[in-house]
């Protein structure tokens, strides 16, 4: 498959996040490596608070890391001008204050900025990209709906095809599964593992839905306090990690049913 | 299609504004002053010339500036609340003008003569306004946040404010009439030279804010997707800041402190054409304020009558209902 592809998506080197400080900084990671490829899906898992976010935020270029460095397409993130960045990288947040006046239309075709011209003028080729990267999530039906009239699983998918509008290699998606019912999660983290498919892009998304993500994910960095570990789903069952990032006092991981289950 | 409506209704309204006022002219005789044709009486064609085509041009300036202010600052501050004004700009401009106003009793003669003149209060007004720009602006250069300059613009406000206060508590009741007339605001009494230094500010602003479109479309999505689009956040904020305070502080230093346009014009013209490309709500919020200006200036002037009332209180007067019966018919505030 992908696997062997020698040109990696993302990739850092010994790479440290956190904040900085006025005396001293506050560490995160320490000495991260890992490597993404071209349609690969790739789930951030870990307990609340270890950093997840802060991970996405750093190798996203929204906040600075500490050292080390971050590759996107084999392109040093520092180096690049912001709408070089913006042609690389999408985002999918959650819990922005997005106008929810604009219509599923008009913020899907805010994907198209970084490509418009001064006054933000869609060109034929912006709106043949904004329609498919409506097809791909299947919400054509929505186009002139107002973003107030949607529920919150619809409303993730919108913001998933914005980030598809802007035609990047790379998708990273911070939580996109929040607030949204078991139904609704795995049809969203199926509809990312179409994506990588269909698309070739690299996806890498944080969720807490572990059992899920064992199921789809091509990869999975599991964030722990001392350590990141990158490996597949199997390789993660088998070296006995995934029983390592809860506190062991409730539940355990099930190697037979590969799922977290309640001690009784 | 709305903009040719808007379009059709600024033009009969300005023809209107040129019409009434407390003289009757004959429709015939103002067209013959506005084309420069022969008009029945001297005096006709100098009210039209010298009075009313200026004030409906300064009416159409400061609706349209203030409009278009008011629309930057509900999307800089992605808060439906936001005005021209939020930043202090028109405290500031009211302390200078209070400084002049106030101040000149204390220096008495010739120099007083000279500061209560208009251009020393455009002047005093302007300096004000900048001294709190200039302040905002350093604040916003140090802080990520974008909602604490909202704060910071709201405690310059109330800083100016109790300045004035303790300027007014020392002042004669003749002088304290003054200021206080000042700030009822007037479109009234400026003179072409003033009418095209305005003018010139309103280009330069709008200019910037036309310049801003994109990056302001892409600040609905907030902060941090703008800035996966490519934007950057600290420039396109000093952008909207430096156009706003361009628009807003000259308006307030020509026209005095005038309420509620900028407020109310962008929540108007979104219930009207229901877009959030910039690129067509700038427009639409140019022709927008310049019509409910020039509805206020009319009302003002009370046709037929020799009475004028206060811009600044009629504006409130008739946009506040407006806004109140679009909120209650829509139940809806979004933006």
């Amino acid at each position: 498959m992908t696997e062997n592809k020698p040109h990696s998506i993302l990739k850092t080197e010994d790479l440290n996040i956190g904040y900085r400080g006025r005396n001293s900084d506050t560490i995160i990671a320490e000495k991260v490596n890992i490597d993404i490829f071209p349609g690969q899906l790739v789930a951030v898992i870990g307990i609340n608070g270890i950093g997840k976010s802060t991970l996405l935020r750093s190798l996203s270029g929204v906040q600075e890391s500490l050292s080390g460095k971050i590759f996107i397409a084999e392109k040093n993130l520092k180096n690049l001008p912001p709408l070089e960045q913006a042609a690389l990288i999408s985002l999918v947040l959650t819990g922005q204050p997005v106008s929810k006046n604009l219509s599923v239309f008009e913020l899907v075709a805010l994907g198209r900025q970084p490509y418009t011209n001064w006054i933000g003028r869609l060109t034929t080729n912006d709106l043949r990209h904004i329609k498919k990267s409506l097809r791909l999530v299947d919400i054509e039906n929505l186009e002139n709906k107002k973003c107030y009239e949607l529920s919150d699983g619809q409303m993730q998918k919108v913001l998933i095809a914005r980030a598809l509008a802007q035609d990047t290699p790379l998708v990273i998606l911070d939580e996109p599964t929040t607030h949204l019912d078991l139904y609704h999660k795995a049809y969203i983290l199926q509809l990312l593992k179409k994506l990588t498919r269909k698309t070739n892009k690299a996806i890498v998304f944080a969720s807490h839905e572990i059992n899920l993500a064992l199921q789809l994910c091509d990869k999975i960095l599991l964030m722990q306090k001392n350590e990141i570990v990158m490996g597949s789903p199997k390789e993660l069952v088998k070296s006995g990690e995934l029983s390592r990032i809860f506190p062991s006092d409730l539940i355990f991981f099930d190697e037979s049913s590969s799922s977290f289950k309640i001690k009784s | 299609m709305t903009f040719s409506l808007l379009t059709l209704a600024l033009i009969g309204l300005l023809f209107l504004n040129i019409g009434l006022g407390s003289v009757k002219i004959p429709l015939k005789d103002i067209i013959a002053s506005l084309f420069n044709l022969e008009v029945s009486r001297e005096s006709w064609r100098y009210i039209v010339l010298e009075y009313r085509l200026p004030k409906a041009i300064t009416a159409i300036l400061t609706g349209s500036g203030l409009a278009v202010s008011g629309l930057l600052m509900q999307t800089l501050f992605r808060n439906p609340l936001a005005g021209p004004y939020v930043l202090g700009l028109s405290s500031g401009a009211s302390l200078g003008v209070a400084i002049v106003f106030m101040g000149a009793g204390l220096f008495g003669g010739a120099f007083s003569a000279f500061l209560l003149s208009k251009w020393s209060i455009v002047i005093a007004s302007s300096l004000g306004s900048l001294l709190v720009l200039l302040a905002v602006m350093l604040a916003s250069l140090r802080l990520r946040d974008t909602m604490a300059i909202l704060i910071i613009g709201l405690m310059f406000a109330s800083l100016t404010a109790a300045v004035v206060s303790v300027l007014a508590y020392f002042s004669p009741a003749s002088q304290l009439q003054q200021y206080v007339f000042w700030s009822f605001g007037s479109l009234g009494n400026l003179s072409w030279e003033e009418v095209s230094v305005l003018g010139l500010f309103w280009t330069i602003g709008i200019f910037l804010s036309v310049a801003g479109i994109k990056n302001l479309n892409s600040l609905l999505l907030g902060e941090q997707y703008a800035k996966s689009l490519g934007v950057s956040i600290q420039r396109n904020r000093l952008l909207v800041i430096l156009a706003t305070s361009i628009l807003a502080g000259s308006i307030t230093a020509f026209a005095g402190p005038i309420a509620f346009v900028g407020l109310a014009v962008p929540h108007l013209i979104r219930q009207v054409i229901p877009v959030n490309n910039h690129s067509i709500l700038i427009p639409a919020v140019i022709l927008g304020g310049a019509i409910l200006m020039l509805v206020c200036d009319i009302a003002a002037q009370m046709p037929g009558s020799e009475f004028t009332l206060p811009i600044n209180a009629i504006t409130s007067l008739i946009g506040a209902p407006v806004v109140i019966w679009l909120l209650v018919r829509k139940r809806r505030f979004l933006f």
